[in-house]
């Protein structure tokens, strides 16, 4: 046992997760943008997400990595799956890209990301003077019941109404003559 | 890993890559799952902040809730449109939605 722990040192093995965490959202991310296929770019998204899920519980919030994993990977994607289902049949051709096209979208891209790393290298960033070391569920939700109390019901309303759109919208649709 | 640059760069990083989704796809499930990953940088740059610069570090946490809600909502109302406007013209494909062009 304490030949193991000398030989595996914890923050060599906190390292090799972080790295890992890393790999794993960026090759999502890749895969959900690349390929043609439909299926492949939402499957990519999951990995995606589950590597940000790990960033957060190396930013110290495991809980919120749980809420990620709940609703991005087990609500979101899985309704884009439904989507994919019911619109769009997989046998049809997907069309072909076009290289001037893609050309201008990686350039707009690699100007967004020398424009974003420019400003994160130029500002000098400053931590608060105080700095509460409190971060437990319990102080998370007396926050969202007292302070961000009008957020928290102003979001369920939201959800409310985008979830009747949705059924408005969608049955609509189907009743119109195509 | 325990710098806030880190983070910082890996969100502007995944950012750029939603950025070049968005204008490189023309289906609108695949437009949809990159400005997913443009949301998902969002949150890390909130949690980033959250857990190495500011006062309180709950906010950061509530905000990236509500960045989920949203979330949430948005790609409802997204996929509802996609499911309604696929069986209007037989195809998802952003350059046949031309039917408001003026």
């Amino acid at each position: 046992m304490n030949s193991v722990q000398s030989l595996v040192q914890p923050h060599l093995l906190a390292q090799a997760g972080f790295a890992s965490v890393v790999a794993l959202t960026f090759a999502g991310a890749l895969i959900a943008v690349f390929p043609r296929n439909i299926l492949y770019n939402i499957l990519g998204l999951i990995v995606s997400l589950t590597g940000v899920a790990g960033l957060f519980v190396y930013l110290g919030s495991p809980f919120i990595a749980l809420m990620q994993l709940l609703i991005y990977v087990g609500a979101i994607c899985i309704s884009i799956i439904f989507a994919i289902m019911l619109s769009r049949p997989l046998h049809l051709s997907v069309p072909k890209r076009r290289l001037p096209k893609v050309g201008l979208a990686a350039g707009v891209g690699v100007a967004v990301f020398i424009m974003l790393a420019g400003i994160i290298s130029r500002t000098p960033w400053q931590p608060a003077v105080s700095r509460s070391s409190d971060w437990s569920v319990t102080t998370l939700g007396h926050y969202l019941l007292t302070r961000y109390d009008l957020v928290f019901e102003a979001i369920s309303l939201v959800l409310l109404v985008a979830i009747l759109g949705a059924i408005v919208i969608s049955g609509y649709a189907r009743r119109r003559p195509s | 890993m325990n710098s806030l640059y880190t983070y910082l760069f890996i969100a502007a990083l995944l950012f750029s890559l939603g950025i070049f989704g968005v204008f490189q796809r023309r289906s609108l499930i695949g437009m949809l799952i990159a400005i997913e990953l443009m949301l998902n940088a969002a949150s890390i740059n909130f949690m980033a902040f959250n857990r190495f610069l500011a006062p309180d570090p709950i906010v950061g946490q509530i905000y990236t809730l509500f960045i989920m809600g949203i979330a949430a909502a948005e790609a409802a109302i997204a996929l509802s449109i996609i499911v309604a406007l696929f069986r209007r013209l037989r195809s998802i494909n952003i350059e046949r939605a031309q039917e408001l062009r003026g």
